[in-house]
């Protein structure tokens, strides 16, 4: 009989919805069906069966065709070129576990590499904004049981979180919420109608690139203070009408995405949101969150913390002491300066989602993709790592986009042979250690940790 | 009627373009989900270029062919969106502005009518561009 896995994590957005029930053939070895999850997810369940799905390396060959090859050949070229590498540049991680995080950053020490994540062509400003003043945040819980005005500049999570609205800031009944989305006053900011803002009480069709000026105008507002009567082409009364709704409300929500990360500005559409969220704090309780985009986009940035003190950027090439400069030390930065000599694509598809021109800069030296899928990262390698799916083959930590962590399960067996992140990685490591006849650290710790924890059980 | 148009370009998501994503990079759903260029049909008028034909996208970092159809989501004249995704890096500007985030939405581009002119799939973009680009699908 199929069996019904209840409880499953869905490794796509940054809603990380914990709530998903997997139909599992006889043999454990495929999903048949899926409950709760949005099309996209019900998508990833469902290719993890795909017979297209690689199960070896490949190797690029002289004459450009891809040549399987085994894992320990896979294990002993990531080394040496790493070692060989003046600077290399290991970059992605928005769709691993923490365990696979925290693994390639003991590769990227051990080869005084530039270790980076998705958050550098993402929520990167969002963390520079951060740095500079504060993130009065909360949790997605509190949202749904307490905030009665919801804004959501600059994202559509009904196209990139399609049940964000459901799980926890629209449509839920909360605790004192008990009137759902009656009782929330929705604003939506974006130059496009989307489909979040059709649900929207109001909607600023503001003019595109012009947030920082809506910004302003609302803290002016809120300050007491005249403004102009029209601003980045919306109406004096509008952005009266919506301030008055936030100082009188309970609790004001701020949701933002790459409508602020991804325009002129950058960082400062993000500083700025959060001074008005402070000053929206003298007149009521109000809240800001990124809405960030990958299942686990918030792990890199935790694990790497406690490891080496930044979330991403991290400049590990002077051995003794990491170093953080985004913009000198950012992935996209780095490539089109041409400063990197081999490249690492982990959990991420940089062939797709760079521009092109920073794609064309890495390819002139060893390109090494470590993805479950055929992706443009892939198809550009000089050698594909297959590794199992998280939140699926492989079970772990994951990071929600407001750093609660969940544990992903393990829904189905991997294909045969084919290792997670983690186990890739940790190889990786020991045969640099051998090849470079120095201690393998922390492979000892982490014995040692295992022990212990057997110890204890 | 003029030939060309300059328009403010934004790259966003999809739920299509996201759905077809995890189906797999070079599958036929990816191609039709993220090789569009939305724009809202009175410029189209001023462009002359019917629904559903293909058109030239330029920017100070490079062109492609693209599928111009009407707006899945209202966009207002002067504004023209194509999903992120392959086509639409092959005309995001790689700067920066010292933050690491290439400039993915806010950069003008002109916009031509190319009826005759193929789209090419995504790995003939992305491995054409790195020079391994061998033909065929």
């Amino acid at each position: 009989m199929p069996k019904w896995i209840t409880q499953v994590g869905c490794p796509y957005c940054g809603s990380s919805c914990d709530d998903i029930e997997c139909l599992v053939s006889d043999d454990g070895k495929k999903i048949l069906e899926t409950r709760n999850a949005c099309v996209i997810g019900n998508e990833i369940f469902h290719h993890v069966s795909s017979p297209d799905r690689p199960k070896r390396p490949r190797m690029r060959q002289p004459d450009g065709s891809m040549k399987e090859v085994t894992y320990d050949e896979a294990v002993d070229y990531t080394a040496k070129a790493l070692i060989k590498a003046k600077k290399p540049l290991i970059y992605g991680f928005g769709s691993t576990n923490c365990e696979g995080m925290s693994a390639v950053a003991r590769v990227a020490e051990r080869a005084g590499a530039v270790l980076d994540n998705c958050a550098s062509i993402c929520h990167g400003p969002s963390f520079l904004a951060i740095f500079d003043n504060g993130y009065p945040s909360c949790t997605l819980g509190e949202v749904k049981n307490r905030a009665d005005v919801v804004l959501f500049w600059g994202c559509n999570p009904m196209h990139a979180h399609p049940r964000h609205t459901s799980r926890y800031s629209i449509f839920p009944r909360g605790f004192f919420t008990t009137k759902g989305q009656m009782q929330r006053t929705i604003i939506s900011i974006d130059p496009r109608e989307t489909d979040t803002a059709k649900l929207a009480d109001y909607h600023f069709m503001l003019n595109q690139g012009h947030d920082y000026e809506l910004f302003d105008a609302f803290r002016t507002v809120l300050r007491g203070h005249d403004i102009p009567a029209e601003v980045a082409g919306c109406k004096r009364e509008m952005i009266l009408e919506a301030a008055e709704k936030m100082k009188n409300a309970r609790f004001v929500m701020i949701f933002f995405g790459m409508g602020c990360t991804h325009t002129d500005g950058r960082n400062h559409n993000v500083d700025i949101a959060i001074s008005l969220t402070r000053d929206l704090n003298t007149h009521t309780k109000a809240s800001i969150m990124a809405m960030r985009g990958h299942y686990n986009i918030a792990g890199p940035g935790q694990v790497w913390s406690w490891q080496f003190g930044f979330p991403y950027c991290i400049d590990l090439s002077k051995g003794t002491r990491a170093h953080m400069n985004p913009g000198e030390t950012s992935s996209v930065d780095l490539a089109m300066r041409d400063e990197v000599d081999c490249f690492v694509n982990v959990g991420t598809d940089a062939g797709a989602h760079w521009p092109i021109a920073a794609i064309k800069h890495v390819k002139k030296h060893p390109v090494i993709t470590v993805d479950p899928n055929i992706c443009m990262a892939s198809e550009i390698a000089d050698l594909h790592v297959p590794v199992r799916v998280v939140g699926v083959e492989e079970p772990g930590v994951v990071y929600r986009m407001d750093n609660v962590p969940i544990q992903f399960k393990k829904v189905i067996d991997g294909p045969e042979g084919v290792p997670s992140d983690e186990e890739f990685f940790d190889k990786v490591y020991t045969r640099m250690c051998e090849l470079t006849q120095t201690e393998p650290i922390w492979v000892h710790v982490k014995e040692h940790a295992k022990a212990s924890s057997s110890l204890e059980h | 009627m003029a030939e060309k148009i300059i328009l403010n370009m934004i790259t966003q998501r999809a739920v299509e373009e996201g759905q077809a994503m995890e189906k797999g990079k070079t599958t036929p759903e990816y191609f039709a989900a993220c090789s569009v260029c939305e724009m809202n049909p009175e410029d189209m008028k001023r462009l002359g270029i019917w629904r559903n034909t293909n058109v030239r996208v330029t920017s100070e970092a490079g062109s492609v062919i693209v599928k111009a159809i009407e707006p899945t989501q209202y966009c207002p004249p002067g504004l023209a969106h194509i999903r992120q995704g392959v086509w639409a890096n092959q005309v995001v500007p790689p700067r920066t502005q010292s933050t690491g985030v290439p400039q993915y939405s806010g950069f003008p581009v002109t916009i031509e009518p190319a009826i005759n002119e193929k789209i090419k799939s995504a790995l003939e973009l992305v491995q054409g561009a790195v020079g391994i680009w061998k033909g065929g699908n």
